[in-house]
């Protein structure tokens, strides 16, 4: 099953070149999608007067060479690590979701274009890919969904926030049943059985993830790391987004601003503890 | 007034839905992102604006300390033991910084273990003190804290 490409014995049915147009359909979906999205929420027009706004509240001017070691460093610690969340669960969840979906995906548009999978690898990578994708989504659903974790809300109870990893991790699942179906003999598509049933399946559940891209959280692949970069960039410009300054408190100069530091905490006041990280929000 | 959520910044983690003392804030059904249910229940104790990891929360102060328009930030340092606070008028000419000392014991200690407590005799029950009065208003100590007993002197301001 890992080392066979599913959609060659699929080209009996449907042929390699509708394959392809259902790919390119996809991603002229995902592309009007995203703009739909961006118009209808006007994201792009308030990130960009946001930004105008922090910029005019700079301290200091950021270089261009600056700006590429923030991009550099956005890419490393939010894009390719996930790590802007706080919470480990939630981080290594998103990164099997997320890894699990581009091998997928990747995998899915090579092989149907064409790319020599004799070599049993990109098959493989697709089986992964879902696996990951279904390991990251279901353990999302199950036990990480703030709904479930922090509302009290039952893990069966869908709102339409659920579209985008609903589609997701039924897409990968069906993907592997199918894919399980034909390789163990059950019948091929062409057949109208349940390889067929799980493949139509696997058609509406991708079909959905690809085409909801206006009401599901899809886009934020492509926001969220534009995000990270200008928090960054605000942090190093000084603006900060009106946060505080990061005081050091054993600077004599701070001491002499802030007189009730030293006077009632000491000069170096105590640890207070992890605070609201100590424990997991779970308590609804 | 009350706390709003910058959408863009909140990754719906929860800790806020877990600390509001009025349970209303909560994750919309939508975006899965933080918002205030009922603006008009926040008693703005700002324990999800120093909660809240991103700092996606704010709340717009009162127009008595600061014409509106303004921006009245806060981070909860618990390493440091500080609670910082910007507030910025809207003309931006006005931009002043506070830092504070929390007060409050390090998070999780003093909880009182009352499972372990003996059960309270009648004459306990029947009187007028509360439960662990005088311990926990340190009476027993020698009489109430005062300034002057802490070696203090009061002065003009505000301060800690």
């Amino acid at each position: 099953m890992f080392n066979t490409n599913p959609f060659s014995e699929l080209t009996a049915l449907i042929s390699p070149e509708v394959m392809q147009g259902y790919i390119i359909l996809m991603a002229i979906l995902v592309f009007l999608g995203t703009v739909l999205d961006m118009m209808h929420k006007k994201s792009a027009k308030y990130f960009f007067e946001n930004a105008e706004k922090a910029k005019k509240d700079a301290k200091r001017s950021v270089g261009t060479g600056e700006k590429a070691g923030i991009a550099v460093a956005t890419l490393a610690n939010e894009v390719l690590t996930s790590g802007e969340f706080c919470n480990m669960k939630r981080r290594l969840s998103h990164l099997l979701t997320m890894y699990g979906f581009i091998i997928f995906v990747v995998a899915t548009a090579l092989m149907i274009f064409g790319v020599d999978t004799s070599s049993g690898t990109l098959p493989m990578l697709w089986h992964i890919g879902a696996v990951m994708l279904c390991l990251g989504g279901y353990w999302f659903w199950f036990f990480i969904r703030v709904d479930v974790a922090a509302e009290g809300t039952k893990w069966y109870h869908l709102v339409r926030a659920d579209i985008f990893i609903v589609s997701l991790f039924t897409t990968a699942t069906f993907a592997l049943i199918w894919s399980y179906l034909q390789s163990s003999g059950s019948g091929a598509v062409a057949d109208m059985g349940w390889t067929t049933l799980f493949f139509a399946f696997f058609i509406v559940s991708n079909t959905t993830l690809f085409a909801s891209v206006l009401w599901s959280k899809f886009a934020h692949m492509f926001f969220k790391p534009a995000a990270a970069m200008q928090k960054r960039i605000a942090k190093a410009d000084g603006s900060n987004l009106n946060l505080p300054s990061d005081f050091d408190l054993t600077d004599p100069a701070v001491q002499a601003r802030f007189p009730d530091i030293p006077e009632y905490m000491g000069k170096n006041p105590a640890d207070m503890g992890p605070g609201i990280r100590r424990e997991s929000p779970n308590h609804y | 007034m009350p706390t709003f959520v910058y959408m863009t910044r909140c990754d719906g983690c929860g800790q806020c839905v877990d600390i509001c003392p009025s349970d209303i804030m909560h994750i919309d059904k939508t975006l899965r992102r933080a918002y205030n249910i009922e603006p008009n229940m926040c008693w703005e104790c700002y324990s999800c604006v120093k909660a809240c990891p991103h700092h996606a929360i704010d709340v717009r102060g009162y127009a008595d300390f600061a014409p509106l328009g303004h921006s009245v930030r806060v981070h909860r340092d618990e390493e440091k033991g500080t609670i910082a606070w910007r507030i910025k008028f809207r003309n931006g000419k006005t931009d002043m910084e506070l830092l504070a000392p929390i007060t409050t014991k390090p998070w999780g200690e003093g909880i009182p273990q009352l499972s372990s407590e003996a059960a309270p005799s009648k004459d306990m029950v029947d009187s007028e003190l509360l439960f662990n009065e005088p311990k926990y208003v340190r009476m027993d100590e020698g009489g109430l804290h005062t300034l002057e007993s802490n070696g203090l002197t009061l002065k003009e301001g505000v301060y800690y």
